[in-house]
């Protein structure tokens, strides 16, 4: 038991360096209950079409000052997004299974520049982040498919890479 | 009310629906909204070879794939049964531009003329599909996080690192777009 907690830790450890996504629930639960994340998922794919956030010609628009659009979805959901945080921890409203809301904390790093700076290039390109090219190619673009395979071997090229990258 | 939903969505429904995302995925499951890591679940869980970046059990992350299949499936259902066919309305000033680069084909999410497997062919459409899909998951990776987890998550938690990333994403699309894409297109 004792060297199963040890285990989980430096999973935890080596899935942080970078993860954004570290959570991990300690109430267990049935493995159906990931459909809630499809639900979700699919509500927030409908969401980033029907408000052409994920449209190119938008990205473009944005790139060139040339509507407001793209600015008011994002700092409008980035003011709401904080509201709610900031209501979770001054209530600590806890989870339905009735655990601690976990909000990790980043801590600085050059990738954030340089990595970032790289994203948008690709951003502007390709009129996508990760999760628009899903919802792109559900919307039946289906040559999304290949930049879908070049983002997943863009990952897997950095991950080869990273220790002599600075960061 | 149906017809209503058919319509392009304004930004303040759009947006504040999004930020709602949020607290919904830190209350029913205690995840941070973010996708990008979900290609990094796929390298560890497909071809991890034996580099220690992708040597986690990615099955403890199974709820993020399951969210992106959702996102995938979402697109789906917009396409059956949520379908505006209007084609996307654009700054005029954009579509002259675009039309000198023969862009004239508003109907889906991308332009038709640039991303197809037939374009694959040519210069511009390999530099924007194969070299542009290479960037985002490089780039988002190297960053920790991409629009999701930075801009929105990560903002929306106060965290400093996140905005440094926001900011250098914005840079890079104003650089891309204004001063590298125009010569892309040109091609």
């Amino acid at each position: 038991m004792q060297e199963q907690n040890k285990e989980i830790n430096t999973d935890f450890e080596v899935r942080s360096l970078d993860a954004i996504c570290v959570n991990e629930e300690h109430v267990q639960t049935p493995s159906w209950h990931n459909l809630k994340y499809l639900a979700f998922g699919m509500l927030f794919g409908i969401i980033l079409i029907k408000s052409e956030v994920i449209s190119w010609f938008r990205i473009q628009e944005m790139f060139r000052l040339q509507s407001f659009h793209m600015f008011g979805v994002i700092g409008s959901a980035v003011v709401v997004g904080a509201i709610s945080v900031f209501l979770i921890k001054k209530f600590n409203i806890k989870t339905i299974h009735g655990e601690e809301v976990i909000l990790p904390e980043k801590s600085f790093n050059k990738g954030q520049i340089f990595g970032g700076l790289m994203f948008g290039f690709g951003w502007a390109m390709t009129g996508a982040c990760p999760g628009p090219l899903f919802a792109q190619l559900g919307y039946g673009a289906t040559a999304t498919l290949i930049t879908i395979f070049m983002a997943i071997v863009g990952t897997w090229v950095y991950g080869l890479i990273r220790e002599k990258l600075p960061h | 009310m149906i017809e209503l939903i058919r319509q392009p969505w304004p930004w303040y429904v759009a947006g504040p629906l999004i930020g709602l995302m949020v607290p919904a995925l830190l209350i029913f499951g205690n995840k941070s909204l973010g996708i990008s890591s979900s290609l990094r679940h796929v390298c560890a869980a497909c071809i991890p070879a034996g580099i220690s970046f992708f040597n986690y059990d990615w099955k403890k992350e199974i709820w993020n794939l399951f969210f992106v299949f959702g996102v995938f499936l979402g697109g789906i259902i917009t396409v059956y049964y949520l379908k505006n066919d209007a084609a996307v309305v654009v700054n005029p000033s954009l579509m002259q531009e675009l039309s000198t680069y023969g862009i004239n084909d508003y109907s889906n999410l991308v332009p038709i003329e640039l991303f197809n497997f037939g374009a694959l062919f040519t210069l511009r459409g390999f530099i924007l599909m194969v070299v542009g899909g290479f960037l985002v998951g490089f780039g988002t990776r190297y960053a920790g996080g991409c629009t999701s987890g930075h801009a929105i998550m990560g903002l929306s938690n106060l965290q400093l690192p996140s905005l440094i990333a926001t900011i250098s994403f914005m840079v890079g699309g104003f650089i891309m777009a204004n001063l590298i894409l125009p010569l892309i297109l040109s091609l």
